[in-house]
């Protein structure tokens, strides 16, 4: 294959179709919007089933449902959509079901609701934050893989920028090796054999083949949490190892994040970014190594203030660290505000570390 | 038409009932059920506490009281021809 | 002349339940319905090839005995995810088993959507107008006049709203081809339930849309009347506001 300039939305699209998506349910919202229609249009060819849903709650119903059988299935919405949906994120997790879900969120004001998640009881996803087209192709595909590897909801967190932005991008399907067999599934086979299958969150099994109750199978879906958190945050870093001071921004700002460090590099001041791609779990051995021995930790992201909280924990008070974003958004409330500048992000870092402009 | 105590009567039989009385929960929904009306409630109590159906002579086999249980307790019997029994009636 | 020979005509346990214990209360009317559609699945003979989606309410209980692949849903939620199932399995029969207040209140739009939509599943719907599984209080279809903890002197129109009829509303929906309410107040009911769940799961196996069987059921303890009352209580309430009958076949 080769490259096709594409709009993000179509990209996500076909690398999820790559990686063997075959349904997907949605709800059109602004940004999101367009990642459903390229869904609608694209599952079919391939015999998969895209829904246009008619609610968000029902969306991620059926992407359930879809789920259950064994099969690859997504869905997706901003950020107030996935507000709706977390009751059933909440217990899709708990029934270790393999969802993958989109946010092409309005800024980066979601940073709390992806890493916490809005809904009941003990959950998390992994969270892969993609700062451009060609990584989001990479990561949609990841995204597919780990939840199979770990049974767990993956949220791919983009924006307008990711979703409404093109890049020439190759889509290849990545081999991201092997994955268990789906016994679990329930398609019906099972049924009449005395060991038929149950999804449940519950972890309560049949009469005949009984699960651990609901304390064991809670306690087991938090220790595979904690083993996701030990073993899959991923992290790039830059110009760290002599630098004096330390930028942290995730998904598209990131990228304009970078930009500045490099433009700053010329222009003589040390300074470095980590850029965590895993928000969940977030990679806190790599952003507290790369914080030694600053004299400045600063946050930049596009909301009042989220994931510095999380830079703070890993931090835990070894450097300075400081929120360098902040609200930034176009009338429109679903775009790119002025704070989304190369030259503005400069300014604010080098006014942080107190460089005269 | 039989009067008084020990008059003996034929009851044609074409069926029968297994009770679990033990699953019984003593709702009593079997018993109207009954066309025949050969159910009666018990008057000792099974383990847990409940009144269960027990079955007087003359049932049908028309599995009716197996279809409006509401805990599994019939399992029920039709005789391939019928049958006559002998019974004692107050 | 020979011995007479008996031949078992009504087994203790429908083939698709593992168990019959369980923990609802005497006189209750869901797992009378529960066997209607055990026994139906298994003499279409479709064991081998039905998944269900079970809602929360007291029915629950039987996520853990029915021998059928299972997946628990959230309440209300239970259409959407067959929707799912069916989409991906379009060759196997897919049910959901939901309450009133599973299907009625809590997931109204989520079953008007899938049976608008035309969805080839069966929805299957124990109506007793309570929530049984909370203690007894008013759901979408508590009948006007019936007593709840939540509308102690009984639902008032005024000040409690009027119930939903929900088999007669989904019946005037296009993608609905089978819609049928019986109830289990007796042995003849249940005759008349069984042949309603029959055709509701014929409808979906000939592909021609969506069906719902719904199935009143008594909830003695949530209605407040002893347990051999729970029949007549049921044809002087309930039964006179959600008629039975066969509202729809096509």
């Amino acid at each position: 294959m080769s490259k096709r300039l594409v709009e993000g939305s179509e990209a996500i699209a076909d690398a999820a179709i790559a990686a063997g998506c075959r349904f997907f349910a949605g709800y059109p919202m602004t940004p999101f919007t367009e990642v459903l229609e390229n869904f609608a249009k694209k599952l079919p060819a391939v015999g998969g089933v895209c829904v246009n849903a008619e609610s968000e709650l029902e969306a991620v119903g059926m992407a359930w449902g879809a789920l259950a059988t064994g099969a690859r299935a997504a869905t997706g919405s901003t950020g107030q959509g996935l507000s709706l949906m977390q009751e059933s994120f909440s217990e899709i997790t708990l029934a270790e079901l393999p969802l993958v879900a989109f946010n092409m969120a309005r800024g980066q004001g979601d940073y709390f609701q992806s890493t916490r998640g809005g809904g009941h009881g003990d959950y998390r996803h992994i969270v892969l934050a993609p700062m451009d087209i060609t990584e989001a192709v990479e990561l949609t595909q990841l995204a597919f893989h780990l939840a199979d590897v770990w049974r767990n909801p993956v949220l791919v967190q983009g924006d307008y920028l990711l979703a409404h932005t093109a890049e020439a991008v190759d889509v290849a399907p990545i081999d991201f090796g092997p994955v268990a067999p789906k016994d679990w599934a329930a398609d019906g086979t099972m049924s009449g054999t005395g060991q038929s299958r149950i999804i449940s969150p519950l972890g309560i099994g049949k009469r005949n083949t009984p699960g651990p109750g609901m304390e064991a199978h809670m306690q087991a879906v938090a220790d595979k949490l904690a083993r996701i958190a030990a073993g899959e945050a991923r992290a790039e870093t830059g110009f760290v190892d002599d630098a004096e001071h330390l930028v942290v921004a995730f998904g598209t700002p990131a990228k304009f994040v970078r930009y500045a460090v490099r433009v700053l590099r010329e222009r003589g001041l040390r300074v470095g970014y980590v850029r965590p791609i895993t928000l969940w779990p977030f990679p806190t051995e790599a952003v507290a190594e790369a914080a030694t021995g600053k004299r400045s930790v600063l946050v930049f992201e596009i909301n009042a203030g989220q994931m510095v909280d999380d830079v703070r924990l890993a931090v835990l008070g070894a450097a300075p660290v400081s929120s360098i974003g902040g609200i930034s958004t176009d009338s429109s409330g679903f775009g790119v505000g002025a704070l989304l500048d190369v030259e503005v992000i400069a300014g604010r870092i080098e006014n942080a570390v107190g460089v005269a402009a | 038409m039989a009067h008084g105590a020990g008059v003996s009567e034929t009851v044609l039989v074409r069926g029968t009932v297994r009770i679990d009385t033990e699953a019984c929960k003593g709702c009593d929904l079997c018993i109207p059920a009954c066309p025949p009306e050969v159910l009666v409630m018990s008057t000792d109590v099974n383990q847990t506490g409940y009144r269960y159906p027990e079955l007087l002579a003359g049932c049908t086999g028309c599995r009716a009281c197996l279809d409006v249980c509401p805990d599994f307790c019939f399992e029920v019997f039709k005789y391939d021809r019928p049958i006559e029994v002998a019974v004692e009636r107050r | 002349m020979n011995e007479p020979v008996l031949h078992r005509v009504g087994d203790k346990l429908p083939l698709l339940l593992q168990s019959g214990e369980h923990d609802l209360c005497p006189g209750c009317g869901e797992p009378v319905a529960l066997r209607i559609l055990l026994e139906t699945i298994a003499e279409l003979g479709m064991a081998a090839s039905t998944v269900g989606v079970v809602g929360i309410g007291c029915y629950t209980v039987f996520s853990r005995t029915l021998d059928v692949d299972l997946v628990q849903a959230l309440h209300g939620r239970a259409p959407s995810v067959a929707t799912g199932v069916k989409r991906m399995l379009p060759d196997k029969t897919v049910f959901t088993l939901q309450g009133d207040g599973d299907m009625v209140n809590e997931g109204l739009q989520e079953v008007l959507h899938t049976a608008a939509r035309g969805e080839n599943v069966t929805c299957v719907l124990l109506n007793n107008g309570v929530f049984g599984e909370t203690g007894g209080h008013m759901t979408a279809t508590s009948v006007i006049g019936q007593r709840t903890k939540t509308s102690l002197e009984g639902r008032d129109a005024d000040y409690h709203g009027y119930p939903i009829v929900i088999g007669d509303l989904i019946a005037r929906l296009e993608g609905a081809a089978y819609v049928g309410r019986g109830s289990v107040q007796s042995a003849g009911a249940v005759a008349r339930t069984k042949r309603m769940m029959r055709k509701a799961f014929e409808t979906q196996r000939a592909a021609k849309g969506f069906s719902l069987v719904e199935v009143l059921t008594m909830c003695p303890t949530g209605w407040f009347v002893p347990t051999a009352e729970g029949p007549s209580y049921m044809g002087e309430t309930l039964a006179q506001v959600h008629m039975m009958g066969e509202l729809k076949a096509r």
